[in-house]
């Protein structure tokens, strides 16, 4: 357990605009070790949450397993959950969401769990562009079977034990644009200011948002010679730019120059304003951003941020003309054709 | 020789290449005789291949409705050189032998005890059709027509059948009938009175339909409520979803052109499963439709949803295994691959359709039970179900029946509990726990749905007491299963009958007949044909009250008896196993031979019985 949490809040708190407190969005207490990145990343995804005034209730928040699947326990307490099985979580948030459009789907995911036995389950939910924001706490390692290295583990990166990782890493993100995911964004769990407002992005975007989050291992994979390490990432990272969200229920108030900043409008009317360098990559031009990722890593740089965005993205929905009601809701009226059609289908088979 | 001699009561076989366009010709055939009012079974035995392998469609025709597999064909047509000398000899004696006398039948062709009927199909459609490409699909058309007039049939209803499957096409009605007038003007001059094969016009058919099963659990699905599909594609299954797809277009569009039903083709069954796991969590009626090898691949999923009691409907049409197998041969062999499904303790309701309507029915009803029992339900046809034509009682709804969703708390209900609520407490004894759907209320109703161990609250626990209570609970819902699941079909024969034979699915109709046929020779045998899994206390009573009890099936290791003797409190020895297991339909020719000497291994000799009719014996 690495913390204890106050019973005590401030009795001034402000809600948000629907009403809930910061603590609506709070669970249970966690089981990861002190210091563990994925801890940061729970908080950051409550903070968004709380944020953007999200209905606690609303959201469906599904895991597979592994260090990084337990934490919908410590999240979001007045959410369904799914802890489900290892690298199987995407089914499961495509099924949920083929029978409710309606609710928002988080998933959360690790390195293990997404980049080996999930990978085909990954790659097939970004190519059907699911609603839903899929966060993967990456730490290079499997934690709760003692820091094996991952498919994402960097090739010659040293283990705590000091094995050396000699087989190539698997690169998430620039799968994950490749693949069609509509939102792709990579972060560090120690760079809350980044990360709480692209959760708020990825939860507002129609369509696949893929969030790849750095998250140190403090077990097994913190060593100085780890490229998935506290020290090597803040040492090693370079953000896109600095961006501002603006959820479409706020007013832009702000000017900016407009050589420096890319806007981009998301399906919900909300608002991306990205601060990049003038002759910057166009984050809505796929070539561009994988070109970036692949730039920086040869200069061995991590690039973070908002890294592909297509507001227009088609949903699985979308794509498959499902009704725009959700599939639960319909009844035996709705989906049943009834004897008297059962008859005809009888007279074509005589 | 004595040729066949027979009336409605015969098997015809056709040996031809895949791909060649022969099943629709096949087809014809056998939809004709049935519209004559005559009983017909035909059968597809087709390789896994899509075109150029030989494959053979066997016709059964029977008046007195036995419409199982007969085994041993009486008149062959064939057209495939690849198999010829096989088809010609596997014709019985006094049978007919049909085939393309455009090339000779080889000089060792000596058969005196077969009829030899040679019709130029080749050369009659070179001459009269125009379109080179044409040609060998009407080739298969003038075969129809030759076999027409040997079996003594007018050509009208052929005509009639041919002008309704091109309605929207007439253009190709008239070569085709052409091609049929050719083989039937051909056979009237040159071979009249020859075959004393006969299809006459009967009233024997009644309101049955001819469907096959995957179309029938299609419609159950649809008629069942299902809206959202995960499904892989495999072989026999497929046609489960294709049809479903179909009848999305036609029975769930909305106005605007959207439908209610996702149907999502999956990465792999692992996915495909999850797919409908994750949307039954979430309130959605949902089922995957796939075959032996898809099951093993979603085991470990059956396994979550057991243990977190997540209702799902899986349908497997199952093949022959082990591993790939025969893709395309029939088999019943993931009985037990089904009811364990998983690692751990589990097991799983299976459902045992015997024909088309209960196809429709069980899947329909499979829904309801997943619901009610918050479990996934398996409902196991076959090859030989699921794709071929099969003569079956019309397919009928309730207009009465209300789906039946189990128990779920909706908010009110919710805001009116006096208790606090836990999503695995049993409040009424029954083993089933209420549930809730995501986002039903704002602060209330909310859980954790996860495959490790939790309390009656489901929060994470790995206290030994709790964990044993839930597994003792689980149990009790499967005596809660019992009660809700289809009950066996027992018919007694004579109440002191000392043989009992147990069967299931698509060993039903030829099981039937071959008891039947026992009966009149003297030896009066009950049955009981099982139609779900865990067994209600009817199946014990039954196996207690014979002497011997025989448990017909189609795989090697005589997997329904293995089930039984697991399950229940029966010695061994009074359970005899008769299986058949080589990928063909079981055959009562064949089964009936295997029980005569099962019988007599146990000194129960049945008399003989003269062969004069077409059936088993």
């Amino acid at each position: 357990m690495t913390f204890f949490r106050p019973a005590f809040r401030h009795p001034d708190l402000p809600p948000n605009a629907a009403g809930f407190h910061r603590r609506d969005y709070e669970g249970g207490l966690s089981t990861l070790c002190a210091g563990c990145g994925h801890d940061s990343i729970c908080n950051a995804i409550i903070d968004a949450c709380f944020e953007l005034a999200l209905p606690p209730h609303r959201i469906a928040k599904l895991s597979g397993i592994g260090c990084s699947s337990k934490t919908p326990a410590y999240f979001l307490g007045r959410s369904h959950g799914f802890n489900s099985v290892h690298g199987r979580m995407p089914s499961i948030a495509t099924g949920a969401n083929m029978a409710n459009r309606d609710l928002i789907y988080l998933g959360v995911s690790g390195d293990g769990d997404t980049a080996s036995i999930g990978m085909g389950q990954f790659v097939h939910a970004a190519r059907r562009n699911l609603n839903m924001t899929y966060i993967v706490m990456n730490n290079g390692c499997y934690g709760l079977t003692k820091g094996q290295f991952s498919a994402t583990a960097d090739k010659g990166s040293k283990s705590k034990q000091g094995n050396v990782n000699l087989l190539e890493s698997i690169d998430l993100c620039e799968l994950a644009i490749q693949l069609g995911a509509g939102f792709v964004a990579r972060s560090f769990s120690g760079d809350k200011a980044q990360l709480v407002p692209l959760i708020k992005a990825g939860l507002s975007h129609h369509g696949l948002s893929f969030i790849d989050v750095i998250s140190p291992c403090v077990t097994f994979n913190n060593n100085p010679e780890s490229t998935k390490s506290y020290h090597w990432v803040r040492e090693h990272s370079e953000a896109t730019g600095t961006f501002d969200f603006v959820p479409f229920r706020q007013t832009i108030t702000a000017d900016y120059a407009d050589d420096t900043v890319q806007e981009v409008v998301l399906h919900d009317s909300s608002v991306i304003h990205l601060h990049k360098h003038p002759n910057g990559p166009d984050i809505t031009d796929r070539r561009q951003a994988i070109d970036n990722l692949e730039d920086h890593k040869e200069q061995g740089v991590i690039l973070t941020g908002v890294l592909y965005v297509n507001p227009d993205s088609q949903d699985t929905h979308d794509i498959l003309q499902t009704s725009v009601r959700p599939l639960n809701s319909l009844t035996e009226a709705d989906l049943c054709p009834g004897a008297q059609a059962l008859e005809a289908v009888n007279t074509a088979h005589r | 020789m004595k040729p066949l001699n027979r009336i409605n009561d015969f098997v015809v076989s056709f040996a031809t290449i895949n791909g060649s366009g022969s099943a629709s010709a096949n087809n014809l055939f056998a939809k004709v005789v049935f519209r004559l009012g005559v009983p017909v079974s035909p059968k597809n035995i087709f390789p896994s291949n899509i075109q150029g392998l030989p494959t053979w469609y066997e016709v059964r025709v029977s008046e007195q409705g036995y419409v199982g597999r007969r085994g041993d064909v009486d008149l062959m047509v064939a057209v495939n050189g690849q198999t010829l000398r096989r088809d010609y000899d596997s014709v019985v004696s006094g049978g007919y032998f049909v085939y393309d006398s455009s090339k000779p039948l080889p000089e060792d062709f000596q058969r005196d005890d077969v009829v030899t009927i040679g019709i130029p199909m080749t050369r009659l459609v070179t001459e009269a059709i125009d379109k080179p490409k044409m040609r060998p699909l009407l080739r298969n058309i003038v075969y129809v027509g030759g076999l027409a007039a040997l079996l003594d049939m007018e050509p009208d209803p052929f005509v009639d059948a041919l002008n309704s499957q091109y309605r929207k096409n007439v253009q190709l009605a008239e070569p085709n009938i052409q091609a049929l007038q050719l083989g039937y003007t051909y056979v009237r001059q040159h071979y009249p009175d020859t075959c004393r094969l006969k299809v006459q016009p009967r009233d024997r058919t009644g309101d049955a339909i001819m469907m096959d099963g995957n179309t029938a659990m299609a419609l159950g699905a649809i008629y069942g409520g299902a809206t959202v599909v995960g499904w892989y594609p495999i072989t026999p299954s497929t046609s489960i979803i294709e049809a479903f797809g179909r009848y999305v277009q036609k029975f769930r569009l909305e106005e605007d052109g959207r439908c209610k039903a996702a149907i999502v083709q999956a990465e792999d069954e692992l996915a495909a499963i999850g797919i409908v796991i994750g949307a039954t969590w979430n309130g959605a009626r949902a089922f995957t439709a796939t075959s032996g090898p898809g099951i093993s691949l979603m085991t470990e999923f059956l396994g979550l949803a057991y243990f977190a009691e997540i209702p799902a409907v899986v349908i497997d049409v199952q093949r022959a295994g082990p591993s790939t197998g025969m893709p395309t041969r029939t088999q019943q062999s993931d009985l037990l691959a089904c009811a364990y499904a998983s690692h751990g303790d589990t097991k799983h309701p299976l459902l045992f359709p015997g024909d088309p309507r209960e196809c429709f029915e069980m899947t329909a009803a499979a829904f309801d039970y997943a619901d009610r029992l918050q479990t996934p339900v398996i409902v196991l046809s076959d090859l030989d179900l699921g794709m071929n034509d099969h003569f079956s009682p019309p397919l009928a709804w309730d207009p009465q029946h209300r789906y039946d969703r189990g128990k779920v708390l909706d908010a009110e209900q919710l805001d009116a509990l006096t208790e606090r609520w836990g999503r695995y407490r049993d409040v009424d004894g029954d083993g089933i726990c209420f549930r809730t759907y995501p986002g039903t209320h704002p602060d209330k109703g909310v859980y954790f749905t996860r495959g490790t161990s939790r309390d009656e609250y489901s929060a994470y626990t790995e206290d030994s007491g709790a964990y044993t209570r839930n597994m003792q609970r689980l149990l009790k819902k499967w005596e809660t299963a019992k009660e809700v699941l289809p009950k066996p079909e027992i018919t007694v024969a004579r109440k002191d009958a000392r043989v009992g034979v147990i069967f299931y699915g698509s060993t039903t109709p030829v099981a039937r007949e071959v008891i039947d046929q026992l009966h009149r020779r003297g030896c009066p045998i009950n049955s009981m044909r099982i139609r779900a899994f865990p067994f209600q206390q009817e199946v014990w009573d039954f196996i207690r009250t014979h002497e011997l009890v025989i448990v017909i099936e189609q795989n090697r290791d005589g997997q329904m008896r293995t089930l039984l003797i697991n399950e229940g409190d029966v010695p061994p020895q009074t359970l005899l196993s008769v299986v058949h297991y080589n990928g063909l339909p079981i055959a009562g020719r064949e089964l009936i031979v295997t029980l005569e000497e099962t019988l007599a291994a146990h000194g129960l000799v049945v008399a003989a019985m003269s062969n004069e009719t077409g059936g088993v014996s």
